[in-house]
């Protein structure tokens, strides 16, 4: 099992998983989470200053592009925080656009993008499309060469905070060949998107018809690093996605147990019905297990066969703790349970919403499989 | 003593030990040994354990921990702990005499007198005195505090009467830790419980021999009929049967340390079904072609992954600041759940041949699935059901209100 990895921490890690805890709990209190459910923006652009502010968008940005120079792994706990709080922000999207300049950028782009990012600006991308199912490379979006640029056509679905984000990294089809691309704020016609009622409400998703968007050539990522770009952000994307599910299956069971402990039928707790209690259990067992297969993930993330084992494994079992968890958070809150008022759907949806973007656990069982057997 | 000076002590004791174990380890016999103390199910295997402890005994490697004055070797833990260490990754056959090693000798250590420590600790080690365990009953077994087997004080004496039962090593005891109810009045079910050190092979005590799920003889019920013992064998006050109880549980789980020392279950790679699944056809085929039996796998190597995970973590202080106690806590159930699962599915890859068990010459690995997923339940119920684990779990780490 050795060749699996290791669990370990950085102390920058713990630093940062403190200082997640305590400020994703003050700024992002259930009320505040449903509020912001309710806007138009979707988070609280003072809280998202904060945040950069506190350098968190920099921390897996190098040096000398302005960054903090650390790594993923210690990204991995304020994904968890902000996940465990249901805290909106586009936080996520821009640290893997960040990553995906980081991995597929050319030196300008690094150069000019990355310490904007570390500051506190916001980015995204744009993968999805309606026929793609995961596969970031299969796209029906076209890249046409024109002079001195690209013209592009199509549509991407699924665009997370592309309101908030003033690049946005576009996967396009270009002799045959999924590549990368920046769009800028100013290039995104309005009329060109469409808000998508997502399950999540905390998320904030867009169809964008790019129809007609034309870049300069210097837009375009470095063709030789695409391959790497796009299993990089898969991989990042489900680390990231892997901890908020564990952050929030945190939430979850906690909810669910506060409930457990106050409610009563036939005079009693319910929480003293076993048949509530063991599957509570069993959900927290499970969280123990993601927590922990979570940690040795974001440790051993840049280790090449290692580092993509270990994240599969830690999204597999986020979404199957999570998926659970929630889904009898649902049944033990009763009637309640059925409410708009009661949180327990707000996990459910979270984790429905989390597993949909880059892969699910049969998905990534499927990978594992293939890696190992 | 420096710190360094013990290391390199330690060092050299490990080197030691190694060397004798690669000397010493006795051959596989031609029968199948058990894979845990709980397991030991016929005279042959019985013989050969006993004989076996008392060779790591006699060599220094058991009890070297345990004061010399008593049999034990006068050496500090880590001495010991690097000889189990070294017995754990041998794979060496298990030490025998596992409730002795690990739950009476370390109470009569902690609490005994000193006659009691002289009479009791040098056989434990030499596996020459075998203890048992009475603590669960015929109508009383998760409710172990209800336990009602009756102890009446008469002059120096107790008076026994009742009955215990699921007795690990029951037949071939000697002594006996003994839960037992002195004041069947007291306000409260614990606090008439008082804990004795008992002997066996006196009048007014008989053991039956009970047939386990394998067909082999393991446990026993042990009955009590006016059956007098030595007052001097209680432990503690009386009324104090419940809290000293809980101690030995607590070295059981080893929290407090102090254990002989040894391996008293067989530790396996819990992804030795990965041979098998590599052997495995169905169909003419590679069942590693099926993609259920692919998913399946997975999940096990991911679940075999986050308990040796989960032990790590425990010893990171900040990455369980929410809830030190849980993953301790519920170690036991991940364990002995994985272990009873993998074991059934063991059977799942074996086609036809799953329809054999041990000692027939067809049967894959000798049967030893079979006889793996059976024996599992023995970690399953035994020492506290995987409901009760739910139940502690619940409890203790999720604050939820009791179970009654
Ligand atoms: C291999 C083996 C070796 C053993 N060795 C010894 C030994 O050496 N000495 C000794 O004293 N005992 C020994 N035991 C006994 C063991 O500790 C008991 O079997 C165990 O505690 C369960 O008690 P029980 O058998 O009376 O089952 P019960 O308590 O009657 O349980 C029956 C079922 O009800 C469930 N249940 C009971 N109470 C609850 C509850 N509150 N909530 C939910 N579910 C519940 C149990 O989980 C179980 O599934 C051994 C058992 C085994 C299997």
């Amino acid at each position: 099992m050795s060749q699996f990895g290791q669990i370990g921490f950085t102390e920058e890690q713990i630093d940062v998983l403190n200082g997640a805890e305590t400020f994703c709990r003050d700024h992002a209190p259930i009320g505040t989470v449903r509020a912001l459910i309710t806007s138009d923006l979707g988070y609280d652009d003072k809280v998202w200053a904060q945040i950069g502010a506190l350098g968190w968008l920099g921390i897996a940005i190098p040096e000398t592009y302005g960054g903090l120079g650390l790594s993923l792994t210690e990204v991995v706990p304020v994904c968890e925080q902000m996940g465990r709080r249901m805290m909106a922000s586009p936080f996520l999207s821009t640290s893997l656009a960040a990553q995906a300049l980081i991995v597929g950028g050319t030196l300008a782009q690094k150069s000019k993008i990355l310490p904007q990012i570390a500051q506190g600006k916001a980015a995204s991308l744009a993968l999805s499309e309606r026929n793609q199912a995961w596969d970031l490379t299969r796209c029906d979006v076209q890249a046409r060469r024109t002079q001195g640029g690209y013209v592009l056509t199509g549509t991407k679905t699924l665009v997370l905070d592309l309101e908030a984000a003033e690049w946005i990294i576009v996967s396009a089809n270009l002799d045959q060949k999924a590549c990368l691309f920046i769009v800028e704020k100013e290039q995104i016609l309005e009329t060109a998107m469409r808000r998508e009622i997502l399950i999540d409400e905390t998320k904030r998703g867009w169809e964008w018809v790019l129809d007609g968007t034309e870049i300069t050539e210097e837009a375009c990522l470095d063709k030789s690093k695409m391959d790497a770009a796009f299993k990089h952000i898969h991989l990042t994307a489900t680390l990231l996605f892997a901890a908020e599910l564990t952050g929030g299956a945190q939430a979850c069971i906690d909810y669910t147990v506060e409930y457990l402990n106050t409610r009563k039928q036939f005079d009693k707790l319910i929480g003293s019905f076993q048949a509530l209690k063991h599957p509570v259990v069993d959900a927290f067992v499970e969280y123990q297990k993601a927590r922990s297969l979570l940690y040795m993930a974001a440790f051993n993330f840049y280790k090449p066969e290692q580092g993509e084992v270990a994240t599969r494994m830690a999204f597999v079992q986020a979404d199957k703790t999570l998926s659970f968890a929630a889904d009898r958070s649902i049944q033990f809150h009763g009637g309640f349970g059925f409410t708009y008022d009661c949180d327990a759907h707000l996990y459910r949806r979270r984790a429905i919403f989390n597993t949909s973007q880059y892969g699910d656990r049969h998905y990534h069982k499927t990978k594992l499989a293939d890696l190992l057997l | 003593m420096k710190k360094t000076e013990i290391s390199s002590e330690v060092q050299a004791f490990s080197t030691e030990a190694e060397a004798w174990f690669a000397e010493n380890t006795p051959a596989y016999p031609d029968f199948m040994l058990p894979l845990t103390f709980m397991e030991v199910g016929t005279d042959q295997q019985f013989d050969f354990l006993r004989d076996w402890q008392r060779k790591v005994y006699e060599a220094g490697f058991l009890g070297a921990a345990w004061p010399k004055a008593y049999g034990g070797g006068g050496l500090s833990q880590a001495h010991q702990d690097a000889a189990t260490a070294v017995m754990r990754k041998r794979k060496v056959p298990i030490m025998l005499n596992a409730i002795g090693l690990g739950w009476a000798g370390p109470l009569i250590l902690d609490m005994g007198t000193e006659a009691h420590k002289q009479k009791y600790i040098k056989n434990i080690l030499s596996a020459e005195d075998m203890w048992c365990q009475g603590f669960s009953e015929p109508e009383h077994g998760s409710d172990l505090g209800n336990a009602q087997l009756s102890a009446v004080k008469d002059g120096d004496e107790y008076v026994l009467n009742g009955s215990k039962i699921w007795t690990t090593h029951g037949h071939y005891a000697k002594y006996m830790i003994l839960l037992a109810r002195t004041n069947p009045s007291s306000a409260n079910k614990y606090a008439g419980l008082s804990f004795f050190l008992a002997p066996m092979k006196i009048d007014g005590i008989e053991t039956h021999k009970i047939r386990k799920l394998t067909g082999e003889h393991g446990f026993t019920q042990t009955f009590f009929t006016n059956a007098r013992i030595p007052a001097d064998g209680l432990m503690g006050a009386e009324g104090q049967g419940w809290k000293v109880a809980m101690q030995t549980l607590m070295y059981e789980r080893n929290a407090k340390g102090g254990q002989a020392g040894g391996t008293f279950i067989t530790e396996n790679d819990p992804l030795e079904i990965l041979e098998l699944a590599r052997m495995a056809k169905r169909g003419g085929e590679p069942v590693l072609k099926d993609p259920i039996i692919r998913e399946k796998l997975v999940e096990f190597m991911i679940d075999a992954q986050a308990f040796r995970l989960n032990a790590a973590r425990a010893q990171i202080p900040p990455l369980n600041q929410d809830c030190p106690q849980a993953i301790p806590l519920m170690s036991k159930l991940i364990h002995t759940e994985y272990t009873r699962r993998i074991n059934e599915f063991a059977l799942s890859l074996q086609g036809a041949k799953a329809g054999y068990y041990v000692g027939e010459p067809n049967a894959i690995d000798d049967g030893y699935w079979h006889r793996g997923y059976l024996n599992a339940f023995s970690a399953t119920i035994g020492g506290g059901t995987s409901q009760i684990q739910r139940n502690i779990i619940g409890e203790h780490a999720l604050g939820l209100p009791k179970t009654r």
